[in-house]
């Protein structure tokens, strides 16, 4: 069963971050120390007192990214989203641009960050407000 | 930046004087780890001893740590500079994004020198910095304001501090201070006004420059340690529920919160202010630092009606925490929690330190009951608990309308060298006490502390632990061995709040994915070599423990463990003066 990222309540975000250098840490063999590797954000509407939007992939069925990627780097994947094949990403820019949440994020080596719904980032929200679940569920819950 | 290499330190120097910028990569520094130790060290290269802390020549230095941002807690940013509260060296810390935000530029440490021509802010970013045209925005009083504006203007959003000073800072009030990310400040001993010297009005800071540790696996799992103990240990359980106002009562039940000018240790409003009361009522939000799974900022929210509107009302977001209460409360009489927020909300609005703000109150208070001012000097009838003088004297100091404004808008000891009432002027070292009147170990570490806060001795604890009575010397000794392990924790730089969660043992673990071996008694030679250089510039600035003053007032207020000594805390100066100095 596909599984994907989301947002289970947006008001108890603190603005901390965490997820944002989890996301950079996820892999164990390339973990990063920063921010540039990921592909969720969290930003505040004008103070995080008033409230947080996290821009992060919502792993749309059909991905307007993919279909703009001239070197198949990103392809659409069971249960929504894609999968990113970074060798293959010429840093173009394009998906940054069909996204229609700006939730691809350039990075400073040209390539893209972007979530690929591994779950990684939700086990460090100290608060509950990311969760990783069963596409299965989701539909149910529709 | 090399990505691998965590001992080698880029310094990012920027001169307002010329428009003018580079950076320097270090290799030398790494002995004192970074944040403080770096940052003192260059101080004393950028900075003359005797420089005018209003002139040209003072320098600021902002100071990250090697921890920022590998690990959760390792938040804040030191500043460092030339006092012009004290004509000391200057310290202050914040967290906010300011640690994040520099590192992730790709600095280290930002060395600013030099005065603008016209009014500037700054926008820092890998390699670049811009010097952008302030002059519109000079003049705009309010820093949430001046916050707010550049907020739309410039880009970054989400990975951007943006500090900036209000009115105060403009105005010179030598405790105005910076404020980041709109509830950190660079708070205490008047970096505000040391910016608004420099016609410097904000320094935004963007970067998405990572790095790769040197240890992979071991990053994470050192990662792993220090999230699991910080989410499922209590380590971090005073910050994480009612937060520091959770000393409001304790504190008062030991006859140790500083009321209505230092009249009393107790104050019979305590429980209406506490922090259990605000948490009740007015709390409505918890907000973080970066990389800080705590979130200890405590968001209240005001209802604040309209003045000539029936039911329209302004929802004000107003952070507390104890100091805030103790100076903008206690300290004054008032004891309602809505009108000490309209206080917080308006030392906030300007830009000033909450703290000094107070005790300069109190003080204009008690001088103007014992007739030594006049209400033609303090325009407000000021007087212990009437929250609407105080409201308009905070504007006043501001505004600073006449001389006497003037002169408290220089702190307590610059006004009561003027009036008198040096007996009740609650200065140590020139600046105005920290909320503890908790014995003569509070006071020692205000007089002997480096930083000149509370926050970098023990004073107020080991004051509460204290079973039976301890020699001076013995006092003084654990006050400096707790300094010199702080000046660890703000070299790396972590909050002090998580330092239960860094131990020696954790932090030596910590360096080894980053490629540092640092051993646990290494760690406190660095912090007694970076103690010893503090000393040094502070001597170089003219410190010296027999101008240092002791207010006569705290010996004729009692507490728990009844009246203070002078001769013991004279006693602990003269071994203090011998051994460290």
């Amino acid at each position: 069963m596909p599984k994907i990222l989301t947002i289970r309540d947006i008001e108890k975000c603190v603005g901390c971050g965490l997820c944002m250098y989890a996301c950079a840490r996820r892999l164990p063999k390339k973990p990063f120390i920063g921010y540039d590797h990921s592909g969720i954000l969290s930003v505040s509407l004008s103070g995080f007192e008033r409230g947080a939007t996290i821009i992060v992939c919502r792993a749309c069925p059909d991905p307007p990214c993919s279909q703009v990627c001239p070197t198949s780097a990103l392809t659409p994947k069971k249960g929504g989203g894609v999968t990113y094949k970074e060798k293959l990403c010429t840093g173009c820019g394009n998906c940054i641009d069909a996204c229609t949440i700006s939730a691809i994020f350039m990075r400073d080596d040209g390539k893209v960050a972007l979530c690929v719904h591994c779950g990684y980032c939700a086990k460090y929200c100290p608060h509950g407000v990311l969760e990783f679940k069963d596409v299965k569920e989701m539909e149910e819950g529709f | 930046m090399d990505e691998h290499n965590f001992e080698r330190k880029n310094i990012l120097h920027i001169n307002l004087s010329d428009y003018t910028y580079f950076v320097e990569e270090r290799d030398d520094l790494a002995e004192y780890i970074g944040g403080v130790g770096v940052g003192v060290k260059l101080l004393q290269e950028n900075l003359k001893p005797d420089a005018d802390p209003l002139g040209e020549e003072n320098v600021i230095i902002f100071s990250t740590g090697p921890f920022t941002p590998a690990y959760p807690f390792a938040s804040k940013t030191v500043a460092l500079f030339k006092s012009p509260l004290t004509g000391n060296l200057g310290e202050s810390h914040a967290g906010g994004r300011s640690a994040t935000s520099i590192t992730s530029a790709g600095y280290d440490a930002i060395v600013i020198k030099g005065k603008s021509e016209k009014p500037v802010y700054l926008v820092i970013e890998n390699n670049r910095v811009h010097f952008k045209d302030a002059r519109v925005l000079w003049g705009i009083e309010d820093s949430l304001i001046t916050g707010r504006i550049i907020a739309e203007k410039e880009g970054g959003r989400g990975i951007r501090s943006i500090m900036r000073i209000g009115g105060a800072g403009e105005r010179l009030v030598r405790y105005a201070c910076v404020m980041t990310e709109t509830y950190r400040h660079f708070g205490r001993l008047g970096l505000g006004a040391v910016f608004g010297s420099k016609l410097l009005k904000a320094i935004v800071v963007i970067g998405r420059k990572d790095r790769k540790p040197v240890k992979l696996k071991e990053y994470r799992e050192v990662y792993d340690e220090i999230f699991k103990k910080a989410v499922e240990s209590d380590v971090m359980q005073k910050y994480h529920l009612i937060g520091t106002p959770v000393n409001i009562l304790p504190l008062n039940e030991l006859q140790s919160l500083p009321t209505r000018n230092l009249e009393s240790g107790y104050f019979e409003r305590a429980e209406e202010i506490s922090g259990e009361a605000f948490a009740e009522t007015l709390l409505a939000r918890r907000i973080a630092c970066n990389h800080c799974p705590t979130a200890c900022i405590h968001i209240s929210a005001l209802k604040w009606p309209f003045e000539e509107e029936a039911y329209f009302y302004k929802t004000i977001m107003i952070s507390y925490d104890y100091e805030l209460i103790y100076a903008l409360g206690s300290m004054l009489g008032i004891g309602n929690k809505e009108e000490i927020l309209k206080l917080i909300y308006k030392v906030e609005m300007y830009g000033l330190d909450a703290m000094s703000t107070g005790v300069v109150l109190a003080w204009a208070t008690e001088a103007l009951r014992r007739g030594i001012v006049g209400e033609r000097d303090t325009l407000v009838p000021l007087q212990f608990g009437d929250f609407r003088s105080y409201f308009k004297a905070i504007e006043y100091i501001y505004l600073q309308p006449n001389e006497f404004y003037k002169n408290i808008a220089k702190g307590a000891e610059y006004a009561s060298d003027i009036y008198g009432g040096k007996d009740f002027a609650l200065t140590f070292g020139k600046n105005e006490m920290a909320g503890y009147h908790t014995g003569e170990g509070a006071y020692i570490g205000y007089l002997i502390g480096l930083r000149h806060s509370h926050l970098d001795n023990a004073g107020y604890s080991v004051d509460q632990k204290m079973k039976d009575e301890i020699e001076p010397e013995n006092l003084v000794d654990k006050l400096v061995k707790e300094e010199i392990w702080r000046q660890v924790l703000s070299s790396l730089v972590v909050c002090f709040f998580a330092r239960g969660l860094y131990t020696p043992e954790l932090i030596s673990k910590a360096f080894v994915p980053l490629g540092i071996e640092l051993k646990e008694d290494e760690l406190i030679n660095v912090g007694e070599r970076i103690y010893r250089e503090k000393i040094k510039v502070k001597k170089s600035m003219g410190f010296k423990i027999k101008h240092l003053r002791i207010p006569e007032k705290i010996f004729k207020v009692r507490n728990f463990r009844g009246e203070l000594n002078r001769d013991y805390i004279e006693r602990a100066l003269k071994y203090f003066e011998k051994k460290y100095m």
